[in-house]
């Protein structure tokens, strides 16, 4: 059997009347990428600071690498490192001296600390601006500083907090780049975050959480695959053919046709199993829309989005609620 | 954003060897001891005095101005001329202008914890109370130096302790140690409040009325008997009667005693809810 890196059930956190998490179940197997995909305030951060120690849950288990996370925090806390969603370093200091000062907080003498934050900045691209305050590095630099603080001590397990979120194009690659380099030499990222295109490109697992509970979970095919094979989207050019358009895309795709607030944009859901298939009734949907006379300025077929991804998801969840309280 | 900013923060592409060899795992440290793990976090309190040197205009300025301003506006009226007043009013200053600057702590603190490094340093497996320990140890430079600042401004002004240069030496230690252990309560405050400006009022509260209700200015004897009831409970009077009989050359070792065992138990009282908080926030 593998070593899990993490594995709780039942974890709860409550703030008042707000049960942030709320039966939390997760395996994450050492040594991958393992996602962690929900909307703002689905319980994600505060999952991850009940696993780095930072929150003590209210109910459930949680243990990290078979340590539990109440009972033994120091074993836990000698074995991860978290990239918070804000960025966990100190602004008023340069980034020398931020990794110098956690460089001798994990035990390292004078001399190692700088020798060894001196090398990742080298390793990280921030040489130039070692010796900056921290307030004046772009947000890019600062996600990246703030890594390298992470892996100071080459950590068992990373927990990187929507590391992504509010970077540039460019800066999220290379936030991308330094994930895969990270876990190739070993290590096991959790990895929380909103983008199904993010948790698709690093994950090798994901759990989609809402409502502080994990309502699907799987291999990235799997998920997509779970609430079928995309979307069609389509764009007329006038607004008048759009029931027209609505009706005819609704008999061809057989399934519904949802109206944008642009009124001249419609998408439909295509159920199915494999994405060829998904391909063959896209590319008929079209052909019957151009026999009708309806004008199409632009017409796609693409993944679903995480927006579709989850209102199936949840739609699921609640319509297998319903029937299990029908059966009960 | 400046043009290098932009600059660095573009042109990098991570690289898997140069990440690599920084990751390949080396024989880890053992873990930091108490003591060191508090240095160091006191090396960060003196890194950001270092960054922001304009924070210590409140143990320069401030200092001087509360000397001055009671020398001269009490002195005629209270002991015949401010030369004179200042032999009895100095160490008390001294005492308020201190224990006036230990509520930075809790500012400090409660700035520093909206911060996402409070965060990193949580889950460090480290002695959990170094990090606060190193607010105290960068703050006890602070109160070192608002001392010495009031010595060198009593001094000029005429200020001459017979304690000479031993005893005004032990009584500024005596200070700087109080005031550490004292502190403790705005650590506590620090964690507790919600914004700094709860925390600057709830210390204000405290603050003035423990150091105006002393002996610092004037004989406790020419108060209402109420009001020097609560002077004499006051530690604040302890400690300065404790540094005024240091100074002065004839060493009160129940005061001094009274002082020590005051800051023994507010570290032990405050310092556990201050861990206390720190570990569930």
């Amino acid at each position: 059997m593998r070593d899990l890196a993490i594995e709780t059930s039942g974890l709860v956190k409550t703030f008042g009347k707000n049960r942030a998490v709320d039966g939390l179940d997760l395996t994450v197997p050492a040594g991958t990428v393992y996602g962690v995909l929900g909307p703002n305030g689905a319980g994600k951060t505060t999952a991850v600071k009940m696993l780095a120690t930072l929150l003590r849950p209210d109910g459930g288990e949680a243990r990290v690498f078979g340590h539990d996370v109440l009972r033994e925090p120091d074993a836990v806390r000698s074995r991860v490192s978290l990239t918070g969603q804000y960025a966990s370093v100190d602004e008023e200091m340069t980034g020398m001296e931020n990794l110098v000062l956690l460089g001798r907080l994990l035990g390292h003498r004078k001399a190692a600390a700088r020798d060894r934050a001196m090398r990742l900045l080298e390793a990280f691209g921030l040489t130039e601006a070692a010796g900056r305050q921290v307030k004046n590095y772009s947000g890019g630099m600062r996600r990246r500083l703030d890594i390298a603080a992470s892996i100071l001590n080459t950590p068992d397990l990373l927990f990187l907090d929507e590391p992504t979120t509010g970077l540039d194009p460019r800066s999220r690659n290379q936030v991308w780049d330094i994930v895969r380099i990270v876990v190739a030499h070993g290590t096991t990222v959790l990895l929380t975050t909103q983008y199904l295109d993010e948790a698709d490109r690093l994950a090798g697992r994901i759990a989609v959480v809402d409502h502080g509970r994990v309502i699907a979970e799987g291999t990235p095919g799997e998920l997509k695959s779970s609430v079928g094979s995309g979307s069609v989207h389509v764009r007329l050019r006038d607004a008048a053919q759009r029931p027209e358009a609505e009706r005819v895309l609704a008999g061809e795709l057989n399934t519904q046709v949802h109206l944008e607030a642009d009124p001249v944009a419609l998408t439909a859901r295509i159920a199915g199993e494999d994405a060829d298939a998904g391909a063959e009734r896209a590319s008929r949907a079209l052909a019957a829309l151009a026999a009708s006379g309806i004008v199409v300025d632009d017409f796609s077929l693409g993944q679903p989005s995480l927006d579709e991804v989850f209102l199936a998801l949840t739609d699921k969840a609640l319509t297998d609620k319903e029937m299990e309280e029908t059966a009960a | 954003m400046s043009a290098t900013t932009t600059e660095t923060g573009t042109s990098f592409v991570p690289a898997a060897d140069t990440l690599g060899a920084v990751l390949a795992p080396g024989a880890r440290p053992p873990r930091p001891g108490a003591l060191s793990a508090s240095l160091t976090f006191g090396w960060r309190a003196m890194l950001k005095i270092k960054h922001v040197p304009e924070q210590l205009f409140d143990v320069t300025a401030f200092p001087i101005m509360m000397t001055l301003m009671f020398t001269y506006l009490f002195g005629g009226a209270l002991a015949g001329s401010p030369t004179e007043y200042l032999q009895f009013l100095l160490p008390g200053i001294m005492v308020t202008s201190v224990v006036m600057i230990t509520m930075y702590t809790g500012v400090e603190v409660n700035k520093d914890i909206e911060k996402g490094v409070f965060d990193r340093f949580r889950t460090l497996p480290i002695w959990r109370p170094s990090t606060m320990v190193g607010y105290l140890l960068g703050d006890a430079f602070r109160y070192t130096m608002a001392a010495t600042v009031i010595l060198v401004v009593g001094l000029v002004l005429g200020f001459r302790p017979q304690g000479g240069v031993v005893g005004v030496l032990a009584a500024i230690a005596l200070l700087v140690v109080f005031s550490f252990a004292f502190s403790w309560i705005w650590t506590m405050f620090g964690l507790l409040l919600r914004s700094e400006k709860s925390v600057m009022g709830v210390s204000m509260l405290v603050l003035f009325p423990l150091t105006f209700l002393s002996n610092v200015y004037v004989d406790p004897q020419t108060m209402p008997g109420w009001l020097q009831a609560f002077v004499g409970v006051n530690p604040i009077s302890h400690l300065v009667t404790a540094a005024r009989s240091l100074m002065a050359g004839s060493p009160d070792a129940g005061e001094i005693t009274w002082v020590l065992v005051c800051g023994a138990v507010s570290i032990v009282v405050f310092g556990a809810l201050t861990m206390r908080l720190y570990n569930r926030k």
